[in-house]
């Protein structure tokens, strides 16, 4: 890769390159996500250190994100959907970029392990690390299998948030709240691959259905949907959250599966695909917004498993 | 062979990075991120402190 620069000029990035910068909308997910998992923990979370954890953990998202914008930005250029990112438009230069990341990063790690605890702090670290080492430098480019093991990065936040409340006990609820999110997360992006084929073709990102073709990709989305439909259910099965949450999962779970049965029907149009992206971000908000439901009004009536 | 750096004389001498209307904005509005990002971060260590610290902050030796 050769980058030419004719003359340095002074930056014009405004504020709102360096927010673009942190995926602000990835992030509303990683502090949503990560506030569950901190409310669903045992005992009684300080608010003011609840709120430091959070604001912790989407800097730390932010981070990752920066930084995956700076190593990614040659791909980025190449595809539509992320042509205009500030990047690859030359607002913000790669360095600047790369700084940023770090910053946070560090920032985000250190006043966590300061402020809350070090096992938080550890989970945070490792959660940056895998997603911008494992996941965008080494996956990304060189395997179909990439967003299904560099998903473990976006189903870490509930598990960080735990550790911030509990001070780093990790018990099965997270690991189930980990494990809907990693299997959420295939069927996610394979669905929205399927009609953006041409983009990753032409960015030379490996993704399933670029190598492995459409036919191959719509049943590896209903295997995951498979998975992932009875994994919503199991915190009601546990005994984690009643039976409102429960009947929700069963309905959505149940919308999911269908879905994913019409994107292996539909062949070679994109129709269901594109419905099947957007329900599962419905899917993946309703389950832990349910979860959240459940807990506060546990709290305030009584549990119901008490 | 001693060659010194020719200068013709009407060139200007250099006078340094005028910067755009744009960029003395962008500066500024970054600036005022990066003050605003400081001053959060001094407010969350001075309120974990006291959570920290519990009634114990008012515990002065004497």
């Amino acid at each position: 890769m050769s980058v030419t620069i004719a003359r340095v000029e002074p930056s014009v990035a405004g504020v709102g390159d360096y927010i673009e910068l942190m995926k602000p909308r990835v992030m509303s997910l990683v502090v949503f996500t990560a506030l569950v998992g901190m409310l669903l923990a045992p005992g009684h979370v300080n608010p003011v250190l609840g709120f430091t954890a959070l604001i912790c953990i989407a800097v730390g998202a932010g981070a990752a994100g920066a930084l995956n914008m700076w190593y990614d930005a040659d791909i980025d250029a190449r595809m539509t959907r992320t042509a205009g990112r500030p990047v690859p438009l030359g607002r913000v230069m790669p360095g600047e970029a790369a700084g940023f990341g770090m910053t946070l990063a560090v920032f985000s790690i250190v006043t966590l392990g300061l402020l809350v605890n070090v096992t938080a702090a550890a989970l945070l670290g490792f959660t940056i690390l895998f997603y911008v080492v494992i996941y965008t430098m080494w996956l990304k480019r060189s395997t179909p299998q990439n967003i299904v093991i560099g998903g473990a990065a976006g189903a870490l936040p509930p598990v960080v948030g735990w550790a911030a409340a509990t001070g780093g006990n990790i018990a099965i609820e997270p690991v189930l709240l980990f494990l809907i999110i990693f299997f959420w997360t295939p069927p996610h992006f394979w669905a929205l691959s399927l009609y953006r084929t041409d983009d990753y073709a032409r960015a030379g990102i490996p993704m399933l259905p670029v190598v492995a073709g459409e036919r191959a990709t719509r049943r590896q989305i209903l295997i995951y949907t498979l998975i992932l439909a009875p994994l919503g259910v199991m915190p009601w099965i546990l005994g984690y959250a009643g039976p409102t949450y429960g009947l929700v999962a069963l309905a959505v779970g149940g919308i999911m599966i269908g879905l994913a049965l019409r994107v292996r029907k539909e062949g070679s149009g994109h129709v269901a695909s594109k419905q099947m992206f957007a329900f599962s971000i419905l899917y993946l908000f309703l389950l832990f917004a349910m979860l959240l439901v459940d807990r506060v009004s546990g709290v305030a009536f009584g549990h119901f498993a008490a | 062979m001693n060659e010194s750096p020719k200068t013709p004389a009407s060139e200007p001498a250099p006078q340094g990075i005028r910067l755009t209307e744009q960029q003395l904005r962008a500066r500024r509005n970054r600036s005022i991120a990066i003050a605003l990002a400081l001053g959060a971060f001094v407010i969350v260590i001075f309120l974990v402190t006291i959570v920290r610290l519990g009634g114990n902050v008012l515990t002065r030796p004497m």
